[in-house]
Order: structure tokens, then sequence, then C-alpha cells
């Protein structure tokens, strides 16, 4: 029987290169020593997206795309069919989780560099996937048919009719009606269901055979390829399997928790993952009082909404997403990770931050004019940051980079620490008791508190520089 | 691939003249396919003329209707408001309709046949939201500037009670007043109007 098995085993191994697959893309393939806690987003993306794709299929079963039946057929999952509450809460609440990845996946190159040279097709097939990822999540938020869903896509086909000349034919093309109707519908269930998922699959693949070629950026923005040992081996790489496998393991574990949170306790999130306007069916002669896109959408929103000319907002709100791709071309710097660059990048990916959340909260707001005067400023930035780069990254004075990896102190190596700054804030003060005993009692200090604090305002104001 | 003895340019010529005959039987499939998402002949079918009675409209009412799946918006306009359009020229956009859409014979100050009953797709001009119809003057939320009118929760987009916009509102155009006529008095077309129909 053992030796049958062995047959059929060399039977197929003859025939597929399993052997040589696994060794270059897993067992044989070195990643840096050093990735951090951001370098758990890649594999996690990887994991929400096989969660869409089987909860989507089970939606399917179920869902019926037609403007009559789509929105009760959401209700009859959601109420009647077995557990179907729990797929499609895994699908909605997957569909914020696979986007809350992916911005801190694209934060993490941002940070580290890891659009640069030899990387930057990796970051333009990646883009790709963001947007594609966009359509794949506009197409499915028409599916169920609300009052958002139908508000929500014909303001966002109505952009394609701000294009000149060809705008107003083809916004009538993507719709298939002359409003948004039964026929876009039964469409974009067909976008979102075959063709979206299969280029997202074909990006998905296009991503990682890129990234295997050049290897993996890290924290320190060093080509650990640089420093081989005698056999050809990184000094400072490790074998992805079994060691970055295992480990992100424990990120989908910790993922897994919060996202079941949600799933089991808040599936709505309070209006932000499912809109409110949502539970009510499309009805194509009254637009809700408030509509705003799904979280994941606004900062792109707001950038529209900003700009008081509707081809010109259009033009902004794309120009958002395409500076994006520019980036490694951008930035002119050529320290990659933002642990050795100049203390004007640091503040200048500061501001972006603002920005960027500040634009993502008031594209949930309604546009009043105070919001609007914010959303110009904020609009202005954002795009400071990226079109002024050329420029301020030339400035830029970096610190100088290591050969090697460096060490950072780990999880353990800091409790040490955090247990004197403990004592430090509460130290063990004699007290009088009821009994009038002396005993020892943890009080907090108030200037150990002010010292701590001048001091993390010390390092904070360093760590800028 | 056998290179000894071959016609290379023989070769070359059949590449490319297969590449071409190709590309063009992909651009004639490309036709059908790309034609098949156009709204088919039912959704072009559908756009039924709609018809509006107004016997039973009270002053400053707005009733809503569908046509073509849009809403459409009548509304019954008193002197006060008719008045009211008149003094806002220098805040708007396009007061005289040059740039916006709608029949010749309701390019006029108060953009509608009869004064009194204005007519207009109920669609904001910018992304296509239907605009909330605030007739108050002045209210608390959109300040004192505000003389009665639609205002586009989407985006901020303000029209007045003639659907046309303000100045530095996202908002391109006035909104559009469908094709309509006054089959009598009090009962109106809409979808239709005497000029087409003499065409």
């Amino acid at each position: 029987m053992k030796n049958k098995i062995g047959q059929c085993t060399d039977w197929f191994l003859c025939r597929f290169p399993l052997v040589k697959l696994w060794n270059e893309h897993m067992a044989h393939y070195y990643a840096p020593k050093n990735f951090n806690i951001w370098y758990f987003f890649g594999s996690l993306a990887l994991f929400v997206l096989v969660n869409q794709f089987i909860t989507g299929i089970l939606l399917t079963m179920n869902y019926k795309p037609d403007a009559e039946l789509a929105f009760d057929s959401v209700e009859y999952i959601m109420r009647d069919v077995n557990w179907g509450w729990l797929v499609r809460y895994m699908h909605s609440t997957g569909a914020s989780a696979f986007f809350i990845v992916v911005y801190l996946h694209m934060f993490r190159g941002l940070i580290y560099g890891s659009y640069k040279q030899p990387r930057e097709l990796i970051w333009i097939f990646g883009m790709l996937i963001f947007v594609a990822l966009m359509a794949e999540a506009f197409m499915g938020y028409l599916l169920p048919w609300g009052q958002m869903s139908y508000w929500g896509a014909q303001v966002i086909i109505s952009l394609f009719s701000a294009i000149p000349v060809i705008g107003d034919d083809l916004s009538l093309w993507i719709r298939g009606d002359y409003v948004i109707s039964d026929a876009t519908l039964n469409r974009f269930f067909a976008f979102h269901v075959i063709a979206v998922p299969l280029v997202l699959l074909i990006l998905v693949f296009l991503h990682i055979v890129a990234l295997h070629e050049v290897g993996s950026n890290n924290p320190d923005g060093i080509e650990i390829k640089e420093s081989k040992d005698p056999f050809g081996v990184p000094v400072d790489g490790i074998p992805f399997h079994p060691y970055y496998t295992v480990k992100d393991i424990v990120g989908i574990g910790v993922f897994l928790f919060f996202f079941a949170t949600v799933i089991f306790y808040m599936p709505e999130m309070g209006g932000y993952f499912l809109e409110h306007a949502n539970f009510i069916p499309a009805d194509p002669l009254k637009t809700p009082e408030h509509i705003a896109p799904v979280w994941y959408f606004t900062p792109f929103y707001a950038i529209l909404r900003a700009v008081p000319d509707k081809f010109a907002g259009v033009i902004a709100m794309g120009g958002a997403i395409v500076v994006l791709f520019l980036l490694p071309w951008l930035d002119r710097c050529k320290v990659k990770s933002i642990r050795y660059r100049g203390g004007i990048y640091k503040k200048a990916v500061l501001l972006f931050i603002i920005s960027f959340i500040g634009l993502g909260y008031l594209g949930t707001q309604p546009a009043t004019p105070g919001a609007t005067l914010v959303a110009r400023i904020l609009t202005v930035i954002y795009f400071g940051f990226f079109l002024l780069m050329p420029l301020y990254t030339r400035w830029e004075k970096t610190k100088p980079v290591p050969t090697r990896l460096t060490h950072q102190p780990s999880l353990e190596e800091r409790v040490p620490g955090w247990i004197e700054f403990f004592n430090e804030i509460f130290p063990q003060t004699p007290v009088k008791d009821s009994h009038g005993n002396t005993v020892m009692k943890r009080r907090p200090d108030r200037t150990a508190m002010i010292n701590a604090l001048i001091r993390f305002a010390k390092k904070l104001k360093e760590s800028l520089d | 691939m056998t290179n000894e003895g071959v016609n290379k340019s023989k070769r070359q010529f059949l590449t490319s003249a297969l590449t071409v005959v190709g590309a063009v039987g992909t651009g004639f499939i490309a036709v059908p396919f790309l034609s098949q998402m156009q709204p088919s002949a039912k959704a072009m079918a559908a756009g039924a003329p709609v018809d509006v009675d107004l016997t039973k409209m009270e002053p400053g009412q707005l009733i809503r209707v569908a046509w073509r799946g849009k809403p459409v918006w009548v509304l019954n306009r008193t002197p006060d408001v008719l008045e009211t359009l008149t003094t806002l020229t220098d805040k708007l956009a396009d007061p005289l309709s040059n740039e916006s859409l709608q029949p010749d014979y309701c390019k006029n100050e108060f953009r509608a046949i009869k004064p009194e009953i204005f007519l207009a797709v109920g669609l904001c001009t910018h992304l296509g939201c239907s605009p909330t119809f605030r007739p108050e003057i002045a209210p608390p939320d959109l300040g004192d500037d505000w003389k009665g009118g639609f205002f586009c929760p989407c985006h901020g987009s303000w029209f007045d009670l003639a659907g046309r916009v303000y100045k530095g509102v996202p908002a391109p155009t006035n909104l559009e007043i469908p094709p309509h006529k006054y089959v009598k008095d009090t009962l109106i077309t809409v979808g239709e109007d005497n000029e087409e129909a003499s065409a």
C-alpha cells in the first residue's frame, strides 16, 4: 500500500513541478528576518479575499439579481436561509475589513519605501488591485437594492457623464437604461460575481509573482540580497516557510478575533459598514436626506465635493487615485525606510495621514459651508503631499543607512522597561491605614508624570527630525 | 521552426496579413459585445408620455410623477414666489438658461409655459441626486441667503424655484425641463409637446 502511494506521488511529481514551486515560493524563498506588525496585512488581504470568495459564492445561491426581487431576497437570506445572516455579515464585514487591511498594507509601503526601485511594478500591480477592489465594492453595494445602493450608484455613474463629449453616452452604456434600473442591477451582478473577481485573482497572482522575483522590502529598507553567505542565501533572510507561514497564522488569529467581534456584535458598525438608509428599498423618486458612500470611499468622495465644479471635481477625485500610481517616480529620495529618512518627509507623512483621515471623516458628513472649507484645505494638503514630493524629497537630510538589518527590541525585551516606567509613575509610598499602621501603597506621583510627559514630547520631536 | 530555404518576406507578409484580418475580426465581434450593453429595445420603448392632472393642486404645492423612471416635479408657484424669482438674477450661474437643457418654449425667466406652473426633472444636474423641496425663506440650516428653492442634500447645490442653479455650487446647469404640453388648462402631458407633434 505504502509503495502504491509512493508510486502515485512519483507519477504526479514527474508531471508537475510541485517541489520546485514549493521551494521557490515557500521553503527556499528568503524573506528579511525583521518583519514587524505592518507586514501582516498582505497575507491578511489574501485571507479576506478567500473569505469574500467563499461567502460570495454562498450568497449567490439565494440572491436574485432582479429589481423586483433583490431587496426581498437579501432579507430572505437574513431571516430564512440557514446561517444566511452569518454568511451575509461575513461578506459585508469582509468588504470593510478588506479595505482596512489594504489601506494599512499600502501605508506600510508608503513608510518603508516598498514602492521604490526595484519594486515599482509590485506597487503598480497593487494599485491596480486597489482600483479593481473599489470597482468590486461599488458594484457589490448596488446588489441589496436599498436606498443607498440606488442613489450611491446614481451618483457614481453620473461621474462618468461629466467627461466631455462622450460622457452622457458612456453613462448610458454603463447603466443600460436612462436611469439605474433592473438592467443596471443585472449587469452589476455579472461584473461583481464573475468579471472583477477574475481580474482581481489575476492581479493578485501578478502582484505575488513580481514580489517573489525581487524579494520583500523590510522596515530597514535594505536589500537583504546584497549580503549573502557562501551558499548564496541572504544572511539576514529566513525561509518563508515555516517562519512566516507560522507568524501569519498568528496574525490571522488576531484578525479573526476583531472580525468575529464585528460580525457578532456590531455587523452594521453604527451605519459605517452597512448604512441605515440601505434598509429601505430603492425608491427612484426620492433621495435620502443625507447620502454618503461607505466609509472606504469617503476620502475620495470628500475631494469630489470640495471642488465647486462638476468636471474639475471628477478630475480631482480621479487624480487622487492616479497620483498614487505615480508615487515611485514622485519620490526622489534614495533612502527607502522612514527610519533613515529626513524630518521633512516624516512631517509630510504626518500631514498626509491627517488629510486622509480628515477627508474620510468629512466624506461621511453633510456638506455644510464650514465642512466644505476644511475639505478644501485637506484636499490641497493631500495633493501637496504627492505633487510637491519631487521637491521636498530632494532636500531631505537623510540619516546613514546600515548595511545589515538592525535589531529592534522584541515585546519580551520591552517588558522590564514598562515595569520600571510603572514603578516610576506609581511609586510605593508609605501611607497610614485606618488602624494607624504605616503600609506601603502605590500612589501616582505628579512630578514623575510630568517628567515622563516631557520625555515623551522630546522623543516625539526627536523622531520627527 | 525550420529556417532553411524559407522565403522570409513571404512569411512576414502572411504573419502581418493574418494579424490585420484577426484585428478586423476582433473589431467586428466587439460591436455586438459592446452594444449589447446599450439600453435594450424594451428600455427605449418604456419612455411613454405621462399625464398630470392639475385640478386638485393647491397654491405652493409640489407633486412628483414618474416619467421614464425619473422623478418629474410639478410646482404651483404663488405670485410671491414669482416676484422673488425676479430678484435673484445676480446670484445665479445661468439666469437666462443659455447653458441649460429645456424646450425653447420654457427658455424664459420663469422657465415655464405658464409662470405659475413649473415643471422639471427632479434630478440634480451635478450627480443625479433628487434635491429636496425647501420653499421656506431663510431656514436655520441654509442661512439667510435662502429665498426658497431646491437644495441637493448630496453635494449642497442650490436651485431657485425655477430650477435655476446658484453660483459657486457643484451643479453646472439649471434643472432639466422635459418636453411637455397643456392638453387643456388643467392637464399636462409630460414627454410630448406640440413642436414634436408637428415635426
